[in-house]
């Protein structure tokens, strides 16, 4: 009898990098507690906006990203004038990008402005040619037109290097991922992902290869002589297994443990029970998405805390708990006194549902127009920049 | 401006591409061609220029009797199962810049069709020879498929022989297999109205669509207009410094003016430079940023680009 209720507890909630489920909404609380990281309170906020001498992020305001592990040694050390590099990264397993991906990489970007340090970003094609059964080519592809995504996002490109697995897998690089490979045995990684019998040897013989860019030794052409170098991973929380693995394979290997910034998961629009999934069109706003579209999904498809009828609404309020438009809103709207007013109104009944989508589509068209205009700057030779294995002389300027 | 079918035929013959000429009547159809040119051993082809929902614009190349299924199509390209049409008539002249009844592989050569992505049956390649049009159907050449292949790949189009009456499934463990062959970029093109035609396509029809019904214009060009001309404006403004900073000025003295009114004075009166000036602070801080490291990224791409295409240094 124990045991099924013991089993039942684990199923209820499922977080690993290929899979994010709950019945139900998402329990971080017991995700902190079952990972074994830390929360990230106001301290590290005020922190981090007294070091870097300007207003955090919004994503640090609004709890977005809630989660570490050891941030706050990356910032003693900064304060002491030791600096740090910033790894990111994504399986481009598809090109329709939408909002819940570029999360990262809006934050990704602040750090970089804020704290002036350099940046690589990790594009595991061959994760995704692996898990997703696509072509080598195809990959490859998605890879390079997720980077024109990726760099749309206004990275500096004297600090910034993007790389893909195919291209880039190889000499020190690849002598870090044996020497992590001979420290994780088979049974740990099972025990840590996940995997089968059934699963090819490819899929098990993989973390290491999204493990080893936490080491400054892995890219000789930025880091030489700096393998002290510490490293900040600012990532979704669903990524947290391959730095467990990391984290206890680093000091075996003489290098420093990376430290982790983590992230709750944007919420699909029609509710918190998962992630958005760019397998499903309603589930998200895409880039690609046209002021209608954003209008027509936010309106059909936006799960909606308010009551059923309009004096309902009035006198019991919008539970704002699972209402969508307001989650949406306290992650994009940059102004907390108009988030606030927002919360009062909406939470009293005052505010109806339909005012606070109209609010979310101005806003979101906002961003999704201005990413746009970015992205069509990108030209396949300012990837090639980017990609491009070339010393970033100014990178701690 | 689209090149002429005479501008055409003499860079074929620069390349030293072998064709065969043929002149007749204006054809509209495929049986048409066929009074003319029927008789002579070449497959003929037929031609359809397809839009998807992205307005991403394709030319499909076909043997006259290949079957051509366009949900099949459509779902091996990975555009869902009604993700394909026939393109709207304005596109064919816009896009491809050919008349009505002429599409054809060669309009690739056209800037305006530089990102149309080219389906060539595989089974072209069974035939000697293969009539096209020369960007007009006034006339009719035929050359052998691999020269035309090789001609637009050496021009630097998206052109691939696929097997078109081939059927694969196409789900969560089978990607869509002419993924590879959806643009990247959907061409900027103003002014196209959105009017979707209903048609039917037989063995015989051509480029042309047989308009059952016309929905009329949903999106409206004034607005397809504006979209091009701000990316116009904003990529051409990320590598030239006096266009930069006209936009930027653009912006602020937006805000300068917006601010400066009648009840602002009032309110402020002396302290209202530092109001508009916190009001510009606040709502272009994060805008200018982006646009300064486009620029910076514009430049640094343009120095990069040159030096790896700068010859070493004599020693």
């Amino acid at each position: 009898m124990e045991k099924e209720t013991k089993a039942d507890e684990e199923q209820t909630q499922v977080i690993n990098p290929w899979e994010v489920s709950a019945k139900g909404k998402i329990d971080y609380d017991k995700l902190i507690d079952q990972f074994g990281c830390q929360r990230l309170d106001q301290s590290f906020v005020d922190r981090v906006h007294r070091l870097t001498n300007r207003i955090p992020h919004i994503f640090l305001r609004r709890n977005v990203f809630f989660a570490h592990r050891d941030l706050n040694e990356i910032l003693d050390a900064y304060e002491r004038g030791e600096k740090f590099y910033l790894y990111t990264g994504r399986g481009p397993s598809s090109e329709a990008l939408h909002l819940g991906h570029l999360v990262p990489f809006m934050f990704t970007k602040y750090l970089q402005e804020a704290f002036k340090v350099p940046l690589v970003i990790q594009l595991t094609d061959d994760e995704k040619c692996m898990w997703k059964n696509l072509t080598v080519e195809e990959s490859k592809r998605l890879a390079r037109e997720n980077a024109k995504d990726i760099i749309a996002c206004g990275f500096d490109v004297s600090r910034t290097f993007i790389f893909s697995d195919f291209d880039y897998v190889g000499g020190a690089f690849y002598e870090n991922m044996v020497k992590v490979a001979k420290c994780v045995t088979y049974n740990k990684v099972v025990g840590i992902f996940g995997f089968t019998g059934e699963d090819h040897i490819g899929k098990i013989s993989f973390p290491p290869v999204q493990a080893v860019p936490s080491f400054p030794s892995s890219f000789p052409h930025l880091f030489s002589g700096k393998d002290k170098l510490r490293c900040l991973i600012p990532c979704a929380i669903d990524q947290d297994p391959y730095f467990r693995m990391t984290r206890d394979v680093a000091p075996r290997l003489g290098y420093n443990k990376p430290a982790l910034i983590e992230s709750l998961f944007f919420p699909a629009l029609q509710g918190q029970t998962g992630k958005m999934s760019a397998s499903d069109a309603n589930s998200a706003i895409y880039v690609t998405d046209s002021q209608k579209a954003i209008k027509e999904k936010v309106n059909r498809y936006a799960f909606s805390g308010g009551q059923d009828s309009i004096e309902n609404h009035r006198k019991y309020g919008a539970n704002l708990e699972v209402d969508i438009p307001f989650k949406y809103l306290s992650f994009f709207l940059e102004d907390d006194e108009e988030l606030e007013h927002i919360r009062k109104e909406y939470g009293s009944g005052r505010m109806l549902t339909g005012e606070v989508k109209k609010r979310l589509i101005e806003v979101l068209t906002e961003i999704v127009e201005r990413h746009r205009a970015a992205r069509a700057a990108v030209t396949d030779e300012m990837v090639d920049a980017f990609m491009a294995v070339r010393p970033l002389p100014n990178m701690f300027a | 401006m689209g090149i002429s079918k005479a501008q055409l035929l003499q860079r074929l013959q620069a390349q030293q591409i072998h064709f065969s000429q043929y002149d007749h009547p204006v054809v509209m159809t495929v049986e048409a061609q066929a009074k003319h040119v029927g008789h002579i051993k070449a497959g003929l082809s037929k031609n359809l220029f397809l839009k998807d929902k992205k307005h991403r614009f394709y030319i499909v190349s076909a043997l006259a009797d290949t079957k051509v299924d366009l949900k099949v199509l459509s779902q091996r390209l990975g555009l869902g199962k009604g993700g394909l049409r026939m393109a709207p008539e304005e596109a064919v002249v816009e896009v491809l810049e050919v008349p009505l009844g002429s599409v054809t592989p060669f309009a690739l050569v056209n800037e305006s069709a530089r990102s149309v992505s080219l389906l060539l049956d595989q089974g072209f390649k069974t035939h000697e020879c293969c009539f096209f049009h020369p960007l007009s159907n006034d006339t009719s050449i035929s050359l052998h498929i691999e020269d035309l292949y090789k001609f637009l790949k050496s021009v630097g189009r998206m052109v691939a022989y696929v097997d078109l009456e081939a059927n694969p499934t196409v789900g969560k463990d089978q990607p869509p297999d002419l993924a590879a062959l959806v643009p990247s970029d959907a061409p900027s093109i103003q002014n196209i109205s959105e009017k979707t035609a209903t048609l039917q396509i037989d063995g015989d029809v051509k480029s042309k669509p047989v308009a059952v019904t016309a929905k009329a214009s949903k999106v409206s060009s004034g607005q397809q207009k504006e979209k091009s001309v701000n990316n116009a404006n904003s990529s051409s403004s990320f590598a030239d410094p006096e266009q930069f900073i006209e936009e930027i000025l653009k912006k602020a003295s937006a805000i300068v003016v917006a601010e400066i009114k009648e009840e602002n004075i009032k309110q402020h009166g002396g302290q209202l430079g530092a109001v508009v000036s916190n009001s510009l602070r606040k709502n272009l801080s994060l805008e200018l940023k982006n646009l300064a490291t486009m620029f910076k990224n514009t430049a640094y791409t343009e120095g990069f680009g040159a030096g790896i295409r700068c010859p070493a240094k004599r020693l």
